[in-house]
């Protein structure tokens, strides 16, 4: 091979997935002495705090809300879909990176995962968690949400299964229940390592029940991959489908730039996007504060902006041809909403919508972009911006201008949307603290296996 | 002194290969009641100690139709029996609607199965177990492979097993109590 070749071989060589020096024992003992015995930080009981006390706010702005009822929201007639319904689409559409990680990436046997699977799984459960809170409490009377699941009742009724709306309570919490058993189920060797390693009393006791027994046999661990796999196989079409789903509460309707057949990939893709933004802005602090470079490595770093280049793509895509279909299709509705888009009173948030989620991203094609975590922390955060307007523009913009103009209004979030959306960063942060501090935030299990001295020569 | 009845004999090895080979030179000299623990799965190890029925699959199959027909047949039940709303004129089997909650059933019934049937096929929880008497087998969740022989194996024979698990290049033998 000739020399200049040889030098393009190694410039395109990719960082590890692993650093090299590492065996079972520095791996088992790097990532369980963050848990263990590394001493809880001032900087912890900061975050900490401030995080539980944004979640105090949530907890005071839905008191208030049950109190008074939604009219303490911005919303009404035409728009009954404000800050709760964007706030729900963001949050579950952040919650789909962890599925994919998990899921998608072991069918593919993209082994990079596994350092970044678990957190980004206990970051779906938050996620999804504060997306739950949402449209509880948006149905006015949040006490009676029960009513949502069938259940033989003395009122003689069923819920009505041809509305996208009942579709979305099954797809979501499917979602929830599957992403939480597909967690533990990681965990429990995980909490059998940290069983037999903790010092204190009480917590070899709560980690020994959480553990349930695992003792490595090979027959349990031969059911447990087979388990795993499926659960994988599973969660694959359900990570996809829950967006789909979402997404049907907008399509199903007749309302223009809600009315589109594009939008249960577009909104998948977006999903991704965000979530992987996500993923970034929780993995770039985490690996610096905890010194977790050798396992979180720069590939990690690239492949998920690899990733977000290719699903921002996919969202541009989508953003294209419902422009374009506004102009083609001929349909003065369609048509007036793109209009309103770019000239109307919103404009302003379309803008800043293709600025964050179109024009910024593409700095990733620079390779220094895609291998400086400060600079990929500053991009996540245009982009998880980008998307939350991006829903704010499909929910709010379309229901402000429909096909009569007397019915035409504006929206204004008022405080209490502004505390409710703020106190659920402030609980998905505080969930993330407890979980970084309690639990072993990279699966132990599966970085041993990504350790050479792992294979089993044949004989 | 009260002597403990003995649950078998455990053999320590420091590597997944020398695990594996042990494991299927033990299975090969007739033992069948045997298991080999390791600190993550090993495919290979399954085969060695001779373990082939795994349920798992058929289990999650099972969950998975139970939830797709039972979630087809509660929207049809509900629909068209017990509770039919006419929409629009729209027909009470209205199929087409029904396939979204049917393949959410599907799924968590499926994922709950094969979570489920996967803890009680390995007989979890259970927090007590003889292995756990050994004290370096809390090694075991940390970077050391075991393998034991138990005392139920009509071949075992404390000695003889004891002699022949220190022919596998075993780094320690101890007896598990029961």
């Amino acid at each position: 091979m000739p020399d200049h070749l040889d030098e393009v071989k190694v410039a395109n060589e990719r960082a590890p997935v692993i650093e090299p020096g590492h065996t079972f024992a520095t791996v088992t003992d790097k990532i369980s002495s963050i848990v263990l015995t590394r001493p809880t930080s001032m900087g912890w009981v900061v975050g900490f705090g401030a995080c539980f006390l944004a979640t105090m706010m949530l907890l005071y702005a839905l008191g208030y809300l049950f109190l008074r009822g939604v009219g303490i929201w911005g919303i009404n007639i035409p728009i009954g879909w404000g800050f709760a319904i964007v706030n729900f689409v963001w949050w579950i559409g952040i919650g789909h990176a962890g599925t994919l990680i998990s899921a998608i990436l072991l069918l593919l046997r993209q082994s990079w995962r596994n350092s970044i699977n678990r957190f980004a799984e206990a970051m779906t459960l938050f996620a999804v968690a504060c997306a739950g809170v949402f449209p509880g409490v948006h149905t006015g009377r949040p006490w009676l949400d029960y009513w949502m699941f069938p259940y033989p009742n003395t009122m003689q009724y069923w819920p009505q299964f041809r509305s996208p709306l009942m579709w979305d309570v099954f797809a979501v919490s499917t979602y929830f229940t599957v992403s939480l058993m597909f967690w533990f189920i990681g965990l429990i060797p995980d909490l059998a390592t940290l069983r037999d390693r903790a010092e204190n009393k009480y917590a070899r006791m709560i980690y020994g029940l959480l553990a349930m027994g695992w003792r490595g046999s090979a027959r349990h661990w031969a059911r447990y991959e087979t388990a795993y796999l499926l659960l994988a196989g599973l969660a694959t079409p359900l990570v996809l489908s829950v967006h789909t789903v979402v997404s049907f509460d907008f399509a199903v309707g007749i309302v223009s730039g809600w009315h589109t057949t594009i939008f249960p990939p577009y909104f998948v893709a977006g999903a991704i996007y965000s979530g992987f933004a996500m993923v970034l802005m929780l993995a770039i602090p985490i690996r610096k504060i905890y010194g977790l470079e050798d396992f979180i490595t720069d590939r990690h770093l690239q492949n998920s902006a690899k990733v977000m280049l290719a699903t921002g793509w996919i969202v541009a895509y989508g953003y294209a041809i419902e422009a374009f279909t506004g102009w083609y299709s001929g349909n003065r509705y369609d048509a007036s909403l793109l209009w309103n888009r770019l000239h109307g009173p919103y404009a302003f948030w379309y803008y800043m919508l293709l600025l964050c989620n179109i024009a910024t991203p593409q700095l990733l094609w620079i390779r220094k972009m895609r291998t400086s975590p400060l600079w990929l922390f500053l991009l996540s955060f245009v982009i998880l911006v980008g998307m939350w307007l991006e829903r704010f523009v499909i929910v709010v913009l379309s229901l402000t201008r429909d096909f009569l103009t007397s019915s035409w209004g504006m929206y204004y979030p008022t405080g209490w949307d502004w505390m409710t959306f703020m106190g659920t960063i402030g609980m998905f942060l505080m969930a993330m603290f407890l979980f970084v501090r309690i639990l072993p935030m990279i699966s132990i299990f599966e970085m041993r296996t990504l350790l050479p001295e792992a294979e089993v020569k044949p004989e | 002194m009260k002597t403990l009845p003995v649950y078998g004999t455990m053999a320590e090895f420091a590597s997944a290969n020398d695990l594996v080979a042990a494991a299927r030179r033990t299975h090969e000299a007739g033992y069948r009641k045997i298991d080999a623990y390791s600190p993550f799965p090993v495919e290979e190890l399954a085969d060695a100690i001779g373990f082939h029925r795994n349920h798992v699959p058929l289990v999650t199959l099972i969950g998975a139709i139970t939830g797709g027909l039972g979630g087809y047949l509660m929207q049809y039940w509900i629909a068209v029996i017990s509770y039919p709303v006419n929409v629009g004129g729209r027909p009470y089997h209205s199929w087409p609607a029904f396939i979204i909650v049917t393949f959410e059933m599907t799924i968590l019934f499926g994922a709950i199965a094969a979570v489920f049937g996967m803890l009680a096929l390995n007989g979890l929880p259970m927090p007590y177990h003889p292995v756990f008497n050994v004290p370096r087998f809390a090694l075991a969740s940390k970077d050391r492979f075991f393998l034991i022989v138990f005392a139920t194996d009509p071949k075992y024979d404390a000695k003889g097993t004891r002699q022949f698990l220190e022919g596998l290049n075993a780094r320690s033998i101890s007896e598990v109590p029961g």
